[in-house]
């Protein structure tokens, strides 16, 4: 079923992932990284997970969802109960939240993913404040002054792990059959329908990946943070999700990735100048998208087989 | 039935409110589609402009209306120069993120010129009188400003009637709406359509800024997040892109949640007003004066 090619270009992104992780584990473990570097080391990798994981949702199977802040907040506190209230491991609130937070993608997806376009884009939006209206009122999660004292165990090879896997899970998706069928949601609802996809089935699979992942980003996001409140996770949260997927080019992985890690350089680069910061971010954000609506890289992928083409060393179709 | 009808006044103002704010959203979104999600941070914009001209300029409360309503029109629509414009042939998507960028600006900027304090507009600016009223023999209060809301809203509403169908403008925005292409090539200037589309609806939106700030008696820079995002809610539960809907979505929500506030806890306004949204969109998905068309291919 699944085909492994150790084939160069392969074995050369292998060998770049392990070393990028060694590289900062290194680094760490010297003590070069300060600890507001290493917030933003973790704020990268979740933003990462989470701009991947929506691509999947708006950029390929074209479904406009506005909710992710949401997904992410089911998952940081039911990982968050597990091991602060109910003493399990780690690793199963990590599974627990992100199982959570797809079966609340699937809840919210089978109704209204018959919406289409802005419809949709507002019921997820309505979807994320009532997460958020929700955790405001249980006690039992703290209400509105969220949980505290969440231990913290999302440690680099956590993050790094979880964010290598989402890339690779989503990745592979897109270029399975499944994937495939999303992308000619995307393209046509009627003439995907017509040729025989279930586009219902694949518009709540793509949600409940997306969902999915997203939960794995909220509960590293609560383990690592310690706190959580409902206004962590409110619609500007989405909202900030949505910017990275569309800077980076809707349907473009590497876009996603691309973005994300500007985004939070960005917004790690400006943090001294308070209210400014926003200001400046908003200011940049409309001129990059008035002077490129497309988003950074389109619909395309950065790859190793375009760059070494450049060099005359590979030959062969380059995907898109 | 005394709290109900009670509920049923105060909601009428809050409808009223969100009616005005929610037929900006509408108009823009019938002619170019667009989730316009700075139109609540025009609304702030406005509530400002009367305050300075109250304040500073110590003229009276009217031509604070008049005033902040050009300026709120000017800033909608050097809005939509900058930010829509340029993008009118990009994806769906890229006029929506410079929306929200718009939208942050305007929040932050106003965070960073204005400062986070809480104003309110000096005192004696309207008569607010309490005005003891019996219906069905049962003693309820409304203010003079809670009349005053609705009398203004629904005066807005005849004007905005007026306009959208029996001036030449308003027809050109209706022609717009339903077809741009056709409408360009029946000589309809189509960017000034739009521009005045922004215009009319960012100034409807000033009006509804100011009786916020009134009748909640504060204004800060960041007053349009919610009852922006509310507003929106309205004309989708009305159906979007129609007038008529986003006054009825407008009524409809205020009343609605002065209800749950007033009945249950205002603290679950908020998640029930959103799930009243989601289960109206799933009975009827184009809004409740919407027609539901089918898809031809």
């Amino acid at each position: 079923m699944i085909e492994v090619r150790f084939n160069k270009k392969n074995l050369i992104v292998l060998a770049g992932v392990i070393l990028i992780y060694f590289l900062v584990y290194g680094l760490q473990a010297v003590g070069v990284i300060s600890a507001f570097q290493e917030i933003n080391l973790m704020m990268l990798g979740i933003n990462i997970i989470l701009a991947v994981s929506l691509n999947l949702i708006v950029g390929f199977t074209g479904q406009l969802a506005l909710g992710h802040a949401g997904f992410m907040a089911v998952g940081a506190y039911v990982a968050a109960i597990l091991t602060t209230n109910l003493n399990q491991p780690f690793p199963v609130a990590l599974l627990a939240g992100a199982f959570s937070a797809a079966v609340a993608g699937i809840i919210i997806g089978l109704p209204t993913l018959r919406l289409r376009g802005d419809y949709l884009a507002i019921a997820t939006l309505g979807f994320g404040e009532i997460i958020r209206g929700a955790a405001n009122n249980i006690n039992y999660i703290g209400g509105a002054a969220g949980m505290i004292g969440i231990p913290q165990l999302t440690n680099w090879t956590w993050l790094y792990v979880m964010m290598v896997l989402t890339i690779l899970v989503i990745t592979n998706f897109i270029n399975s059959t499944h994937g495939r069928a999303c992308v000619a949601i995307r393209e046509n609802e009627i003439a995907a329908e017509t040729m025989g996809i279930n586009t219902t089935y694949y518009k709540v699979l793509a949600f409940a990946m997306g969902a999915f992942f997203a939960g794995i980003a909220g509960a590293l996001y609560a383990h690592y943070f310690y706190l959580i409140q409902p206004n962590t996770f409110t619609f500007f949260r989405s909202f900030d999700i949505l910017v990275m997927v569309v800077f980076g080019g809707l349907g473009s992985i590497t876009g996603s990735i691309i973005a994300a890690a500007g985004i939070t350089f960005v917004n790690a680069a400006l943090q001294d100048l308070a209210v400014l910061r926003m200001v400046i971010y908003a200011v940049l954000l409309i001129i990059i998208m008035v002077f490129r609506p497309q988003g950074l890289m389109g619909n395309k992928e950065f790859t190793l087989d375009r760059w070494l083409k450049k060099r005359g060393a590979v030959s062969g179709p380059t995907g898109n | 039935m005394a709290v109900f009808f009670q509920q049923i006044i105060n909601g009428l103002s809050l409808g009223s409110i969100y009616a005005l704010i929610a037929l900006g959203y509408t108009m823009v979104y019938g002619i170019i589609q667009l989730i316009n999600f700075a139109h609540g941070d025009i609304m702030m914009a406005g509530a400002y402009i009367a305050f300075f001209v109250v304040v500073y300029l110590k003229l009276n409360i009217w031509w604070a209306f008049i005033i902040s309503m050009i300026g709120s029109a000017l800033l909608g629509v050097i809005i939509e120069r900058v930010a829509y414009k340029p993008l009118r042939n990009a994806t769906r998507l890229a006029p929506l993120i410079t929306a929200i960028g718009m939208s942050l600006f305007l929040e932050n900027g106003g965070l960073m010129v204005l400062g986070t304090d809480i104003r309110s507009y000096p005192g004696g600016l309207i008569t607010n009188a309490q005005l003891p009223l019996t219906l069905f023999g049962i003693r309820l209060t409304a203010t003079t400003l809670q009349l005053l809301i609705l009398a203004i809203t629904i005066v807005m509403m005849i004007i905005l009637q007026y306009i959208v169908h029996y001036t030449r403008a308003g027809k050109a925005m209706r022609a717009v709406s339903y077809d741009a292409d056709a409408a360009r090539l029946m000589g309809i200037n189509v960017d000034n359509t739009i521009s005045l589309t922004f215009a009319l609806g960012s100034a409807f939106a000033a009006v509804a800024g100011i009786l916020l700030g009134l009748y909640y008696n504060n204004i800060q820079p960041l007053m349009g997040i919610m009852p922006g995002l509310k507003a929106f809610v309205a004309a989708v539960i009305g159906g979007i892109g129609l007038i008529p809907g986003a006054m009825v979505g407008g009524f409809a929500l205020g009343i609605f949640e002065t209800m749950v506030s007033g009945y249950w806890s205002s603290n679950l306004r908020d998640p029930i007003v959103f799930l009243l949204l989601i289960l109206i969109l799933l009975v009827k998905p184009a809004g409740l004066l919407g027609k539901n068309n089918t898809e031809k291919v």
